[in-house]
């Protein structure tokens, strides 16, 4: 059974789901019991109550590391940094606490805790509230990373997140939170560290994150009106990365374009890239291409945001290239 | 709720079996921490070493008065913290050696020790990095309705960093079960107190929350199991966290091998005065619980204890290189 929900509604579904199941799963951010600026939480205190769904004040590196110990002390955590922009308060919390306890101490220690938190552009919030710093976290040994690109793979994800036996970051993005689509009821969890194919084609790969896969999807349709069939691929998750299903497809099409809304510089296309031309550099027709912001913060003014913003202009514009062709 | 504690030592005062328990305590850091400055010096012991030599009374009187179901949490110079909360000498020497058998199979070491089954949920090389993990470890006892308590140790270079603040704040807010132990000894790494801030007492820093906050003298061992023991029974029985500072002197550097040039060398004669140990052993000679030969022979089978758990680290084997990756897969989502 399905039922249509948008990605707020299915991340506050699976939450719940999760609490009713596990008296142990509990929720902590900022304004949780208001359900947050972009109603992700809302419900769940009605349901559970203020001892399992706490209101934090504005101190996102205690925060941070309470939900570290909750973890290590047999608590599954559900921690909200209300924009990823300020998980640079927490980072140390993150990286040095949670990434590492199961591995420092020779694996007596376990955090399993969620982080959950959202990024990404196009609301005029400037360049404080609408990054996408998710590169910075896959370089952390230790942290799982997912990037949900629907309502379905929001709550799939998550559900899956709450069951891991160690920390997994979940970079929501903030102009999906309102579309919606059919999302399993139940809500099942989806296997972290398995992409899932958006689209089929034989002539270009696309590797989409995020909100970016939407991009890829509309790039695709109108590629193929022209004759040129792209596939989409959505890794969903970034560490661990499904490999794999990446080179198999471009064993096939012999061309590859990643695309996020990240800077390009240091992003997570460059990773993806290199893996790529090291796994498959005989299947490879043209350089990889990689679509991403340019390596600027991101402007208030309206038309400069837009132009900041990748889109499926750049990844039409990329696959084509890969193709030889001039870019139209 | 007022906000400071006025103790009344005597209600509180240990027993002497349990003063002797410390003065043996005390004296297995002791022997502990000179051999692994030696081993440091031999190349034995690896990565960066901070002694507590001379702080030892904090750890034993704290530690002693903890179940293994409470979880204790430490900072960079963790060693007597982790020993007078159980950890086995032999394994934690052989994690300080990088060693399988050690008690984090030798992948954290000194700054990193762990013990889950003694209830020490960790040291950190991070100054101050964990203050708010131990209130993470408190809500959960609260959550499950337990009487547990968390204490986290850390020195007064910690209280200077934000996450202190946000932390006392955040344990009184939800009246957690929280101990914070200070661990003043004047110094944060090479720099004296005042250097750093215009507040000389870390009880001074915590003022405007409703906790009870109190200073002693961490070297006198019975006056801060007393300070602790009160403050203790008020967390155990849902009453709220508290900080306990403790004024302490670090005979050794920072780090073993530091420069040390920051302050100035104690006399022989000042530290005979200082001494946790030396004071308890006094005090239990004038007291008649200790007799004139029981300190040779507790430092005695210290120091024993101690080569018993040299020769075991060092018959331990390094862990195989491919432990590492193994780790990295087992704490993550596969």
């Amino acid at each position: 059974m399905t039922r249509e929900l948008t990605y707020a509604k299915a991340i506050s579904t699976t939450i719940a789901q999760a609490m009713r199941a596990d008296p142990d799963v509990f929720v902590l951010g900022e304004d949780v019991s208001a359900g947050g600026p972009f109603t992700t939480t809302a419900g769940l205190v009605e349901e559970f109550g203020a001892a399992r769904v706490i209101d934090t004040p504005i101190s996102e590196a205690a925060i941070c590391g309470v939900a570290v110990g909750a973890a290590q002390s047999g608590l599954r955590p559900v921690l909200e940094i209300m924009y990823v922009d300020f998980i640079t308060l927490a980072l140390d919390q993150l990286v040095n606490q949670a990434a590492k306890a199961h591995f420092m101490s020779g694996g007596q220690l376990t955090v399993p805790m969620v982080l959950r938190t959202q990024g990404g552009a196009g609301q005029r919030a400037a360049a404080q509230h609408s990054q996408s710093l998710e590169a910075w976290l896959t370089h952390v040994p230790g942290l799982t990373v997912v990037m949900p690109s629907g309502a379905a793979d929001a709550a799939g994800l998550l559900a899956a997140a709450m069951t891991a036996p160690g920390p997994v970051v979940v970079v929501e993005n903030k102009v999906l939170y309102f579309r919606r689509e059919p999302v399993p009821d139940p809500v099942e969890p989806i296997p972290l560290g398995r992409a899932a194919v958006r689209r089929r084609g034989r002539d270009v790969t696309v590797v989409a994150l995020s909100r970016m896969v939407g991009e890829a999807l509309a790039a695709a349709e109108e590629l193929a009106a022209e004759g040129i069939e792209v596939e989409v691929i959505d890794p969903r998750t970034l560490v661990p990365l499904d490999l794999d299903t990446v080179v198999e497809s471009v064993r096939r099409t012999n061309r590859l374009v990643v695309a996020h809304e990240a800077v390009r510089h240091g992003g997570f296309g460059a990773e993806v890239a290199a893996a790529v031309q090291h796994a498959a550099f005989d299947d490879l027709d043209a350089p990889v291409e990689r679509v991403g912001a340019p390596f600027q913060p991101i402007p208030l003014s309206p038309p400069l945001e837009d132009a900041y913003l990748p889109g499926a202009a750049e990844i039409r514009s990329a696959v084509m290239t890969t193709l030889g062709r001039v870019p139209v | 709720m007022t906000a400071s504690v006025h103790r009344d030592v005597s209600t509180a005062a240990p027993t002497p079996d349990v003063l002797r328990d410390l003065l043996t305590t005390m004296w297995r850091i002791r022997a502990f921490e000179e051999r692994v400055g030696a081993l440091k010096r031999a190349d034995e012991v690896h990565g960066l070493i901070h002694l507590s030599i001379g702080g030892e009374g904090v750890a034993a009187a704290v530690c002693r008065q903890l179940r293994d179901g409470d979880a204790v949490y430490s900072g960079h110079r963790a060693h007597g913290h982790a020993v007078a909360k159980g950890t086995p000498l032999d394994r934690t020497m052989a994690e300080l050696m990088g060693r399988e058998g050690g008690l984090c199979s030798g992948m954290g070491g000194s700054m990193h020790l762990v013990d889950v089954a003694h209830g020490f949920l960790g040291a950190t090389g991070v100054v101050g990095g964990n203050i708010p993990l131990a209130l993470g470890s408190a809500l959960a006892a609260k959550q499950r309705g337990t009487d547990a308590v968390a204490v986290v140790f850390f020195g007064d270079g910690a209280v200077q960093a934000g996450l202190f603040t946000e932390s006392v704040n955040l344990a009184t807010l939800w009246r957690l079960p929280v101990l914070l132990v200070c661990e003043n000894n004047g110094f944060a790494e090479f720099t004296p107190r005042s250097a750093h801030t215009t507040v000389e007492r870390v009880s001074d820093v915590v003022a405007p929350y409703p906790l009870p906050r109190t200073t002693v003298d961490g070297n006198e061992v019975g006056e801060v199991w007393s300070a602790f023991s009160e403050l203790l029974a008020r967390a155990r029985a849902g009453e709220g966290p508290a900080l306990l500072e403790c004024l302490t002197h670090r005979l050794r550097g920072h780090y073993e091998g530091d420069p040390d040039r920051y302050r100035e060398a104690v006399s022989t004669e000042d530290w005979q005065r200082k001494d946790p140990i030396l004071r308890l052993q006094r005090a239990g000679h004038d007291a008649g619980w200790l007799a004139a030969d029981e300190p040779a022979a507790l430092e005695a089978a210290a120091r024993a204890e101690v080569d018993e758990a040299v020769a075991w680290a060092r018959s331990s084997p390094f862990p195989a290189v491919a432990r590492a990756a193994a780790l990295v897969e087992s704490g993550g989502a596969r």
